[in-house]
């Protein structure tokens, strides 16, 4: 598996998430992937911009365009911010520690093909999702 | 700040979501309908969103809000035009939009309004129907 292309999106404000679900939108379309999948990688992109930006204090994705055997889309939201006590709690549907649903984390995880979550106390956390074709 | 317009068609308002939704605007869409609802006694709510290209969980709880504090304020909402691969991915986010009534289109959406506006008026101060 190689990594074909590499970007790096800052997200400190509601307007980055938008540019994030923008400009995911415009890689997994390149990519072919289909209408639905999109959707879904787009959907749980905005779940993950928005943990980073409100949870984390913002931070940063990185988009990866996949090339190998398969054909793949993979993008890692980091943050700098206080980190997840306990994940299994957190992506539990309905744990919210703001003012959302709690379905951010869960419903991410649930909506891509591969879903990573490396997260330290007081250091930050690093959520790494990919969709394969 | 951009604004979402919201248009008034007899007892009805009406809402074409059309913009890239960042949630400080769907924060302001739903004050600003609740106002609307109270100022101009409307009876129903019709939101468009077949332009939008995913609803997730923030948008998702922003119109299951107006639908509750529209019926809160005695008007019936429904929700129209959502993409099938919005609806598909939706479901699976964990969001089932209860409360929400929904439509395919504006015509069935327009159709369900007004039936449900007549139904729910009764007793006195009813409207002529």
């Amino acid at each position: 598996m190689a990594v074909v292309s590499t970007e790096k999106i800052p997200i400190n404000a509601e307007i980055d998430v938008v540019a994030v679900r923008r400009r995911v939108r415009e890689l997994s379309a390149k990519l072919g992937f289909s209408l639905v999948d999109q959707t879904k990688t787009v959907t749980a992109a905005s779940e993950l911009a928005r943990n980073t930006m409100i949870h984390g204090g913002g931070g940063q994705m990185f988009l990866e365009a996949l090339n190998g055997p398969r054909t793949g889309l993979r993008l890692i939201f980091e943050d700098t911010g206080p980190g997840i006590p306990d994940v299994e709690l957190a992506l539990r549907d309905g744990f919210t520690t703001g003012s959302g649903l709690g379905l951010g984390l869960g419903g991410a995880k649930r909506l891509m093909s591969d879903f990573e979550i490396s997260t330290r106390v007081g250091q930050g956390t690093r959520i790494t999702i990919t969709r394969w074709k | 700040m951009e604004k979402i317009p919201i248009l008034r068609m007899g007892d009805l308002l009406l809402v074409t979501i059309q913009v890239d939704m960042h949630d400080r605007l769907a924060m302001a869409l739903q004050e600003d309908l609740t106002q609307m609802i109270s100022d101009t006694e409307a009876r129903g709510v019709l939101i468009d969103i077949s332009s939008l290209d995913i609803v997730d969980s923030f948008i998702g709880r922003m119109l299951a809000n107006i639908a509750a504090m529209s019926r809160v304020l005695d008007a019936e909402t429904v929700v129209v035009g959502m993409r099938p691969s919005v609806a598909i991915t939706l479901v699976e986010l964990g969001l089932s939009l209860t409360g929400v009534r929904t439509a395919l289109n504006v015509d069935a959406g327009m159709d369900l309004l007004k039936s449900a506006v007549r139904g729910s008026s009764n007793g006195y101060g009813s409207r002529l129907h």
